[in-house]
């Protein structure tokens, strides 16, 4: 049987579409994975960043931080965090948490990183400027600060995401859900069709993943800026 | 993980230095042969570039889109077709070197001032010439600085191929620690491959300062 035909028999079974283990509860609990580890990588990675652009103080440590990051093997990183929380709270030291803290882990560095780097680019004058209008601190950050350093503090979120979002696959190593299992399933069943459209639908959202943030990346960017933004590249 | 199982058994580390050392070697034999071929195929395809300028939009384009898909799903994708092999392994481990090295070499040699080939040209250096005994040397730093983090990347890589049947310092991580509820594999696999990136990294930057040492002169980093 060639593999279109293994294709053609796998996806004509409505349990492979919307069964417990089809492709549908698959992909949201993909999805939630994803979207609660960048969460709360954001809500952890955006603080430091806007703290260390703002004041300039602490830049060093954080691309030493990231630098380290760069060499720990996503895969060490998930089966160190579960040998530390296996015991903690049964079952979901197994695989929530050390997905959860893996998928975290990954997305701090670039948010930190362009976020510091966006703040650390904003013309000086504009903030000179500012603060001759009696602008307190919050206010240069917020007014002046985030708008100008925006492309690339989503360029930070974009980078994390599709990260996040292609690292969530390897979850499924430790039994929890996501996409990852049609492929480490379809591995140990020997079952082509089922590992193909594993790979495919990860593909897919990883591919959409990069779009949608490049579209929020365009709408969020105030028009003054959208000239220059296309120059920034990626720093993660 | 079994209750009470501790992180390290030094005594099964001690006892099984031999599998240590084997699954150590795999895991070099591996990223070695996905960072030599990756070179090789990079290097033509930069000089094949820069010959023909228009294929630089295709040739980055692709490969982009090959570094941009998932590690596990772009060894899946092979399994139907080259099946659960060192083989579906190293393809993708090379497609994953490819976008950093040939970009790496390209900005490398866009990097040779212009006034140098001129002053190469008219000594009457021909192109093999002046690519080797000019362009080259001066690019070598970016292209080192590129195979960095083409040989980090996969050392991590290399890992997930376990889960597609391979050897390798993840056969530790995956089989023997994860699925096997083996704390002491895990710490083991996972501190080895970190060391051994940390380690290829440093001695590559080592490789470059040796290889030009005018650059260590005026104190340049790359």
């Amino acid at each position: 049987m060639t593999l279109i035909d293994e294709l053609a028999t796998w996806l004509s079974d409505p349990a492979h579409w919307t069964g417990p283990d089809g492709m549908v509860p698959r992909l949201l609990e993909h999805l939630a994975f994803s979207g609660g580890s960048l969460f709360l990588a954001v809500a952890i990675a955006l603080p430091i960043g806007l703290a260390i652009g703002h004041t300039g103080r602490g830049a060093l440590a954080t691309i030493s931080i990231s630098n380290i990051g760069r060499a720990i093997p996503t895969l060490g990183l998930l089966g160190i965090v579960l040998t530390i929380t296996a015991n903690w709270w049964p079952p979901y030291g197994f695989f929530l948490i050390p997905t959860v803290t893996a998928l975290v882990a990954l997305a701090i560095p670039p948010i930190v990183t362009n976020t510091y780097a966006g703040l650390r680019a904003v013309d000086p004058e504009a903030i000179e400027a500012g603060r001759g209008m009696g602008m307190r601190e919050l206010q240069l950050l917020w007014q002046i600060e985030v708008p100008l350093a925006l492309p690339s503090i989503l360029t930070g979120l974009r980078v994390s995401a599709v990260q996040v979002v292609a690292t969530a696959t390897l979850a499924a190593v430790l039994g929890a859900g996501g996409l990852g299992r049609l492929i480490i399933d379809g591995i140990a069943q020997h079952d082509d069709a089922q590992l193909f459209m594993g790979a495919v639908l990860v593909g897919l959202l990883a591919i959409a993943t990069e779009l949608t943030f490049a579209w929020l990346q365009r709408r969020a960017v105030s028009p003054g800026l959208r000239a220059r933004s296309r120059a920034g590249g990626d720093i993660g | 993980m079994p209750p009470g199982e501790p992180f390290i058994r030094p005594a099964w580390i001690v006892d099984n230095l031999d599998v240590i050392w084997q699954r150590l070697t795999e895991h070099v034999g591996m990223t070695l042969t996905a960072v030599v071929i990756g070179f090789a195929i990079s290097f033509a395809a930069a000089l094949l570039i820069r010959r023909r300028r228009t294929l630089t939009a295709v040739v980055l384009g692709f490969t982009g889109i090959l570094y941009a898909i998932p590690s596990l799903a772009l060894f899946a994708f092979l399994i139907p077709f080259t099946g659960i092999s060192f083989l579906s392994a190293e393809i993708a481990l090379v497609s994953y070197t490819l976008l950093i090295l040939i970009r790496n070499i390209l900005l490398g040699l866009e990097s040779v001032p212009p006034e140098v080939v001129e002053a190469a040209t008219g000594m009457g250096y021909t192109p093999r010439q002046l690519l080797w005994r000019v362009e080259l040397p001066i690019a070598l730093p970016i292209i080192v600085a590129g195979l960095r983090i083409a040989t980090v990347t996969t050392v991590g890589l290399v890992t997930v191929t376990a889960l597609i049947g391979q050897g390798g310092l993840g056969y530790l991580i995956v089989v023997t620690g994860v699925r096997g509820f083996f704390p002491t594999a895990i710490w083991v696999g996972a501190v080895l491959s970190i060391a051994l990136a940390v380690l290829a990294d440093v001695a590559l930057l080592g490789v470059q300062r040796w290889l030009t040492p005018w650059s260590r002169a005026r104190g340049s980093a790359a």
